[in-house]
């Protein structure tokens, strides 16, 4: 019993983790209409940054988890006005193509800097607590809380906010919202600015569980959350949540179950087929009606 | 007797000395002059032109606006002059190219020729957004307003531009979020309260019906404060009994909001009940122009809408 509840903390924990990663895609999707697949290599990017304030300078984690937070954030402004606005009009193919396309050239560049071996990125010394006789990790713990405060936040700023307001005009007619005076290019930056703040804190979070990046340390994350995503209903942040937890929560049965674990990827990827048969456009996704 | 042509120059002065411009009063003098044998004579025409309103000045003015899409010319040397206050209508058949003109005027379309002028400033080739700013807003032929925002908040969005309040004082500095936030409602509150539309403000903007929608679509534009309010077809879909209303409402709306109107329109009643001047397009071109009842009743423009 104990076991079980552990292990869906730690699901939950993990869940988080893909959740902030997938609010990233859901919401550059949601506003910017593109599927943003460099979205996992921003991940990576935060983790050397991290790597270098403590592996390199040896100095605070916690100066790391501020210096990979600004980093992610300011690369994502960057990728956005460099290599995403030029195409703003252009066919979404060219910007999927775009997206691969930026997604390989950060993990070039962190491979020449840094070289393709793994390297350590010592964060803290975390212990285990026992509540209630279940020892439960305090990564765990924090991951989940502040998961949590990112998304309640998150959805205070979008309904509640000017610029949330703003991102909801955009997602749903990008020509009417110019004309109303939003200035579409900034909303859209702005996107792309909290989803790679939030992907530095999933990179951050994912080096508390193992604390080891290389250039393809976003890959995998970055594509299960882009599952969740779908599986929530791409363009919703609530689904993206959901999607996220249920993923993760899944992924952690999985690999605590022995004759399971070597399958615990696979199996995270049905879900997939198995929700997009169910509910093709995701649990909380809004029908496509067509005018006819 | 010899007659010869000599040269005058004319001068009208007003009680004071100062010289009169003719052109300013609608007037136009002619003297030509002969002269015969030892004496002249002077033949003095007088045209006296019907008074224009020259004492509001130009809000909109466009001077051979065209636009070309591949061989086709949507819209030919079209021009524009409409005053402060005018309600000004934009007619024509089906295609003639009315949603071209609004195009081009809130910057979705640039000219391939021509300019137009806001207020005096050249507004050619500016974006969108740029132009909402200087003082052009509009409404849509299909309604667009942002569906799943409630009434509210579509005209809080319009309002974006006029409550300061940056990204990083929505996220940092509550305090002054927070008010900013208490502006742009309150303001909302009193748009919507103008437009009747006050006790909606909950609802969200689909679930509003259709005439409402409509209204909704103007208060939004109206609340990015603009200068000329450009209105595409705001009658399509209507009954007369909400076409009434709706004449109503526009002439609310110039007088509440001190705002020029320029609007697209087929229903004829709307046009010749409320609109002072007209310009009727046809292929793209000005087929005529001037006082609404004048130019309905001009047999080009009769035969334009109902054929020979």
């Amino acid at each position: 019993m104990s076991e079980i509840i552990s292990t869906i903390i730690n699901g939950l924990s993990q869940g988080g983790v893909y959740a902030l990663i997938a609010l990233g895609y859901t919401m550059v999707y949601g506003i910017a209409k593109m599927l943003n697949f460099a979205h996992g290599d921003i991940i990576m990017v935060g983790s050397y940054a991290a790597f270098v304030v403590v592996g390199m300078m040896s100095s605070s984690p916690f100066l790391a988890i501020f210096i990979a937070v600004v980093v992610c954030t300011a690369l994502g402004i960057l990728v956005e006005r460099l290599a995403y606005r030029p195409l703003r009009g252009a066919p979404s193919l060219s910007v999927l193509i775009t997206a691969i396309g930026v997604s390989y050239l950060l993990q070039s560049l962190a491979q020449i800097i840094f070289g393709a071996t793994p390297v350590m990125v010592p964060m803290f010394d975390f212990k285990f607590v026992d509540i209630g006789g279940i020892s439960i990790k305090i990564q765990s713990l924090i991951t989940l809380a502040v998961c949590a405060v990112v998304i309640v936040l998150l959805l205070f700023v979008i309904k509640k906010t000017k610029v949330g307001r703003a991102m909801v005009a955009v997602s749903e007619d990008r020509g009417a919202a110019q004309l109303m005076g939003v200035n579409v290019n900034r909303t859209i930056a702005i996107t792309f600015a909290i989803g790679s703040a939030l992907a530095a804190l999933a990179g951050i979070f994912s080096l508390f569980v193992s604390p080891v990046t290389s250039p393809t340390f976003g890959a995998l994350p970055g594509i299960k959350a882009f599952v969740a995503a779908v599986i929530g209903g791409i363009g919703s942040i609530p689904g993206a949540a959901i999607g996220g937890i249920i993923l993760g929560v899944v992924e952690q049965f999985a690999l605590s179950v022995p004759f399971l674990s070597p399958y615990a990827d696979a199996i995270v990827f049905s879900i997939l087929i198995v929700v997009l048969l169910v509910r093709p456009t995701g649990i909380l996704g809004k029908k496509q009606r067509e005018k006819v | 007797m010899k007659k010869t042509k000599a040269s005058v120059r004319t001068e009208v002065l007003d009680k004071y000395g100062r010289p009169v411009d003719l052109k300013e009063e609608g007037m136009d003098v002619q003297v030509e002059a002969y002269r015969i044998g030892g004496g002249f004579d002077l033949d003095i025409k007088i045209k006296k032109e019907p008074p224009k309103k020259h004492d509001r000045p130009i809000v909109l003015k466009a001077t051979g606006l065209s636009i070309q899409f591949g061989g086709l010319k949507a819209v030919d040397g079209l021009d524009l002059e409409i005053r402060e206050g005018e309600l000004y209508g934009l007619i024509g058949p089906n295609g003639a190219g009315k949603t071209t003109v609004f195009n081009m005027l809130t910057g979705i379309y640039k000219p391939t020729f021509g300019r137009f002028f806001l207020c005096g400033k050249d507004l050619t080739g500016k974006t969108p957004l740029e132009i909402n700013r200087e003082g052009i807003a509009r409404t849509f032929q299909n309604i667009r307003l942002f569906n799943s925002l409630t009434v509210l908040e579509n005209v809080m969005v319009g309002l974006n531009n006029q409550v300061p309040c940056t990204v990083w004082s929505s996220m940092f500095r509550l305090p002054r979020h927070m008010k900013s936030e208490k502006i742009a409602r309150e303001r909302a509150h009193e748009i919507l309260r103008i437009m009747g539309l006050d006790e909606y403000s909950d609802y969200l903007a689909q679930n509003l019906p259709y005439g409402k929608q409509r209204k909704l679509e103007i208060a939004r534009a109206l609340a990015t404060n603009p200068k000329l309010l450009l209105l595409d077809e705001p009658a399509a879909g209507m009954n007369p009994n909400e076409t009434q209303e709706l004449m109503d409402t526009i002439r609310f709306v110039r007088e509440k909001f001190k705002v020029t109107i320029l609007l697209i329109e087929h229903d004829m009643k709307l046009v010749s009940g409320i609109c002072e001047n007209l310009t009727v397009l046809n292929f793209g071109q000005i087929l005529a122009s001037g006082d609404t009842h004048e130019v309905l009743n001009r047999p080009e423009v009769v035969k334009a809408y109902l054929g020979d």
